[in-house]
């Protein structure tokens, strides 16, 4: 299966197969008006299958948010048709308003207008906890 | 300093000066009549406390400050739903200094990123209690004339039991302090201080059910009060609220300079019997309370 490459933007690539749809969500791909492609069980040597996420237009994607879900995904931008920065991500030591802390005890539970926090504890269990009540992240991987 | 939100908001150091100053004042209380005269302290108290605010109060005064605010979230405009952000934001227009208690974890932090004036956490919910440590710290001193190398039992609501998260933060930077936490299996210690502080720094604690098993082994034994408020099915409280009751009896193997603590309230898991043991020391620690606090309000302030 082909899909065009793109002249101007960002293709996130090795992404682990199955996760690209979170992806999407998490960075509101929805809200984009040019051309996005997903690509789910691309074949890769490395990975077996991976996902890829294709976006036609130059834009600051959230580096956070993606090394959040896979530090391991990488992000090239791509101008006149070439690859001009491969961009490799790491586990961000802050999360803001990426995920939502669920302990209905926690400030956040009542307080309009405050960020969701969470901070990196753990980093090689992949570990966050609520900034406000150190409850640990919702584990969505 | 602008805060105090977590009893690791200060250093080691820092907790054995405040300790050195409070035991200063107590012994020369004169010395500190004038040290806060025109200052102001605003007590938001969005949860009901006796002995904290009281504590609190108390020692602004002694300092020669004053004291504004409610103790009663149903007294202020928290009842018409303003938030947590502006009424500390108003707060700390009035006053130089917050002290605040609320349901809510993480309530405090919040405060402090709003407040003009430094913040004072005097109990988030079931999450910390760092004044509450920091006089636990005082009296442990005071009473076994060390910080380190003890054998700590923590007995009763390890779960919800903010005193207890704190204590036992503070503690596990000291050497050689053993831990022994007793608890139903309901109550026990929440992960993030048990992976979180115990395990990640390789200290020596075991688990039990069975407070009696233990208590031979026991320097300092920390009672805590099953909390009603923290339980939003009142059949779980009704089934553990007495698991454990301290009587005489079962003090018959504690060592003899053993110390009993409790933060406070109580409802019934200290029989009043043992008030008059000499290892009592819930009481002492209400005494030591205001003066601690009175050193750290000096600190907050910038004051000497």
């Amino acid at each position: 299966m082909n899909i065009d490459s793109i002249k101007n933007g960002i293709v996130i690539d090795h992404i682990k197969a199955g996760q690209a749809m979170k992806l999407y969500s998490l960075l509101e791909l929805d809200r984009l008006e040019c051309p996005v492609a997903i690509i789910k069980n691309a074949q890769s040597k490395k990975m077996g299958k991976k996902d890829i996420i294709k976006i036609d237009t130059r834009m600051e994607v959230d580096l956070d948010i993606i090394g959040y879900v896979d530090p391991d995904i990488t992000v090239n931008v791509i101008e006149d048709g070439k690859l001009v920065e491969k961009k490799h991500l790491q586990l961000p030591e802050m999360l803001r308003d990426v995920i939502k802390c669920k302990n209905p005890r926690c400030i956040t539970s009542t307080e309009n207008g405050i960020p969701h926090v969470f901070k990196l504890c753990d980093a090689g269990k992949k570990l966050y906890r609520c900034l406000y009540c150190e409850t640990k992240a919702p584990d969505e991987n | 300093m602008e805060k105090l939100i977590d009893i690791l908001d200060l250093s080691v150091p820092e907790i054995n000066g405040l300790i050195e100053k409070a035991g200063d004042i107590m012994a020369h209380p004169d010395k500190y009549r004038e040290k806060c005269r025109y200052k102001k302290m605003a007590t938001l108290f969005f949860e009901p406390s006796t002995r904290t605010r009281l504590s609190f109060e108390s020692a602004m005064y002694d300092l020669g400050g004053q004291v504004l605010g409610f103790s009663d979230a149903q007294s202020s405009s928290v009842s018409k739903g303003e938030s947590v952000s502006d009424t500390v934001r108003t707060a700390s227009i009035y006053s130089d200094i917050i002290v605040m208690r609320h349901p809510k974890e993480g309530a405090p932090l919040v405060a402090s990123y709003k407040s003009e004036a430094p913040v004072i956490n005097a109990g988030d919910g079931g999450h910390n209690h760092p004044t509450q440590t920091l006089t636990d710290l005082f009296t442990i001193q005071s009473e076994k004339g060390r910080l380190d190398n003890l054998t700590v039992g923590f007995c009763g609501d390890l779960k919800f039991g903010r005193t207890v998260h704190s204590l036992i933060s503070a503690l596990s930077r000291y050497r050689g302090v053993k831990f022994v936490l007793i608890s139903p299996d309901e109550l026990k210690l929440p992960s993030y201080i048990k992976d979180g502080v115990l395990v990640k720094n390789n200290l020596e604690f075991t688990e039990t059910k069975d407070l009696e098993s233990v208590m031979e082994s026991l320097d300092v034994l920390y009672m805590t009060r099953v909390q009603r408020e923290r339980f939003f099915n009142e059949e779980d409280y009704l089934r553990l609220k007495d698991s454990y009751i301290l009587t005489p009896d079962k003090l018959k193997t504690a060592k003899s300079d053993m110390i009993i603590l409790h933060p406070l309230p109580r409802v019934n898991e200290i029989h009043v019997s043992i008030d008059d043991d000499p290892r009592a020391c819930y009481f002492k620690q209400v005494r030591n309370g205001k003066y601690i606090r009175m050193a750290l309000i000096l600190k907050m302030l910038g004051i000497d």
